[in-house]
């Protein structure tokens, strides 16, 4: 009997933590699915009406595919560029790269609100509107330290040795970075791309800051939420949900697939 | 005939350490060179300077008759085949072999062929479509080997190739690379600091010590005749008897030695320090006979069973001296042996 209670103990305990983690979320989710107008008890749904609602509201499509398009090229330019100065660092080591690679982790420690309020003083002094495209940037500041970090530690010896190899056989550098260090560093790649994704999906505070008329999804969601609460902010939240869980499963997917090969 | 590849006076220091220290090397055609030293003798610096990993701070590397000195790996006729194979993982074994001669825009039927030559001519024909990572060890340095072989090399350089390998597989890998060596006709030119393996490959033996080289030469002569004190010690073991150049007769060096006065024929200098060398198997058990050189009475202190023979330190002599004696002798330590040698094994050393 004893020797059972701290079992008891421990599985009410991470019940408790999940719940605190996850009860918001199921909420959430539930109430979306809620049949009349308001998103509270007693639960009288199921339906799908205000999916409905959300998917036939222009506003709210079109924030989605901002949303989408911002959050895919940022992405891409993020890993990109941190892919590269990853490479540099790791490969050539240029005097003072420790000093590089602390600047160019730096953005990790700053709040996005800071690093929003200075891309929008900074936009303002050169005249440049507010956009997808300045929103897009600010994800780049806030992802590339991300992917480089990612990038940088997965540079190993291996891959530098088999570059020298390939290098020897001939091959011109871009063929080296092409051809061996990408493939060779894909789960890494893949890993930094989509989470960047995750994070620019749901980013509030520098779109927030960075959009005027074609706002991402995060910033209309605020829009309607100051309109008081309705289920159809429930079913928005729901499929932003959904989408971020897809994308950290799938990294979850390639990490692990890795891992056991 | 000239030579493959020239190294003129090459020089390098890495921060305050000398690397090399003007080394000269000449490689001839079709030839099996073995570069053997300890670590830090500067041999892997010497390979990385043929490939053109590292471009040196003195001297000139011509290859081909064209002076690569600073010419990048990419250009430069030579393939290296790395400690650790450096695979590409994530390509097949036909995509790594296949590799260099898609660098050379080969067309992909010739480029097939070839590929299958060299798979077949390392001995693992039906390979090209796994995975590096399903290879044992020993497979691995195989698809290395062809990888670097396809792309014709002038040359073909070796980095501790056997190193990671079990010492059976070791020994039938060294049989199998000299007769692929000579099955193609490319010069290697393979770094170890194993002197059996040295001996068993190379053509010609270059014994390396803090960046320079001590000796070279076909692996017999560098054996039985060694340049310099730390080639008898390095490459197989030697007693070093020290002794003083006391005159000469008959064409005969007079030495004396902790042994007594010693005559060697050879053409010593004049005076001063010199050191004998004297090989363990050319110590005979037994007082001298004829012209044979006596080395005194000692006692037993140390017997290692090696197998084909029994490897005695003998103490109580002016010299500490090494002796192998037959696997079935019933030495044992403590007991007291008399020794001698012929005159002709003893290697008189000036270096």
């Amino acid at each position: 009997m004893a020797h059972r209670l701290p079992r008891v103990v421990g599985a009410l305990y991470a019940a408790l933590i999940y719940g605190f983690i996850f009860l918001p979320v199921v909420v959430l989710v539930l109430f979306s699915l809620q049949a009349t107008t308001l998103p509270v008890p007693p639960f009288t749904g199921p339906s799908l009406r205000w999916y409905d609602a959300v998917l036939s509201d222009r506003r709210l499509t079109a924030a989605l595919g901002n949303s989408l398009l911002v959050a895919l090229l940022s992405s891409a330019l993020a890993v990109v560029l941190g892919f590269l100065a990853a490479w540099g660092l790791a490969r050539f080591r240029p005097p003072g790269s420790g000093l590089w690679r602390a600047l160019l982790t730096l953005p990790l420690m700053v709040s996005y609100l800071i690093i929003g309020m200075g891309l929008l003083i900074l936009l303002n002094q050169l005249g440049a509107p507010r956009s997808r495209v300045s929103a897009g940037i600010g994800h780049v500041v806030i992802n590339l330290p991300l992917c480089f970090a990612i990038l940088y530690s997965q540079m190993g010896e291996q891959q530098a040795r088999a570059e020298q190899a390939a290098r020897d056989l001939g091959a011109a550098e871009w063929q080296v970075l092409l051809l061996i260090t990408a493939p060779m560093l894909w789960p890494a790649l893949f890993a930094s791309f989509f989470l960047s994704v995750t994070f620019s999906w749901d980013e509030f505070i520098i779109a927030f800051l960075l959009t005027r008329f074609d706002t991402t999804l995060p910033v209309e969601i605020w829009n309607l939420l100051r309109a008081g609460l309705n289920p159809r902010t429930n079913a928005v939240g729901a499929l932003v949900f959904l989408v971020s869980a897809v994308l950290v499963a799938s990294i979850e997917l390639v990490v692990l697939r890795r891992r056991r090969s | 005939m000239t030579a493959t590849v020239e190294v003129r006076a090459v020089s390098h220091r890495f921060g305050d350490t000398v690397a090399l220290d003007s080394v000269s090397l000449a490689i001839e055609p079709a030839s099996y060179t073995v570069l053997l030293g300890p670590s830090g003798s500067g041999k892997t610096t010497l390979l990385s300077i043929l490939g053109g990993f590292l471009v040196p701070d003195e001297g000139a590397v011509w290859i081909d008759g064209r002076d690569c000195t600073t010419l990048p790996p990419a250009r430069r006729p030579t393939a290296t085949v790395f400690q650790d194979y450096a695979l590409f993982p994530h390509m097949s074994v036909g995509g790594n072999v296949a590799f260099g001669l898609r660098m050379r825009r080969v067309a992909r039927g010739q480029r097939e062929r070839r590929v299958q030559e060299a798979l077949g001519l390392v001995g693992l024909p039906d390979a090209a479509s796994r995975r590096p990572h399903e290879l044992s060890g020993g497979q691995r340095q195989r698809v290395a080997l062809a990888r670097s072989l396809v792309v014709e090399p002038a040359v073909l350089l070796l980095d501790e190739p056997l190193g990671a390998l079990d010492l059976k597989l070791r020994r039938q890998m060294q049989d199998e690379l000299k007769a692929i060596q000579q099955r193609v006709g490319t010069a290697f030119v393979h770094v170890t600091h194993d002197q059996e393996e040295a001996m068993a490959l190379a053509d010609h033996c270059v014994v390396m010590n803090h960046g320079r080289i001590e000796d070279q030469g076909p692996p017999e002569r560098v054996y039985l005749r060694p340049a310099t004190r730390f080639t008898a010690t390095f490459m197989g073991e030697s007693t070093l008897i020290p002794g003083t150049v006391a005159g000469h007769r008959d064409g005969r060096v007079v030495i004396d030695t902790p042994l007594g006065r010693l005559e060697i024929a050879a053409d010593g200098p004049s005076g001063g320090e010199v050191t004998l060398a004297l090989r363990p198997e050319h110590v005979r058990n037994g007082p001298a006979d004829g012209d044979g050189v006596p080395l005194g009475t000692g006692v037993v202190a140390e017997v290692v069973f090696q197998g084909s023979f029994k490897r005695v330190t003998v103490q109580g002599l002016a010299v500490p001296l090494l002796a192998r004696l037959p696997a079935e002798h019933p030495v044992r330590p403590g007991d007291r042996l008399t020794l001698h040698c012929e005159p002709r094994h003893m290697v008189l050393l000036t270096l």
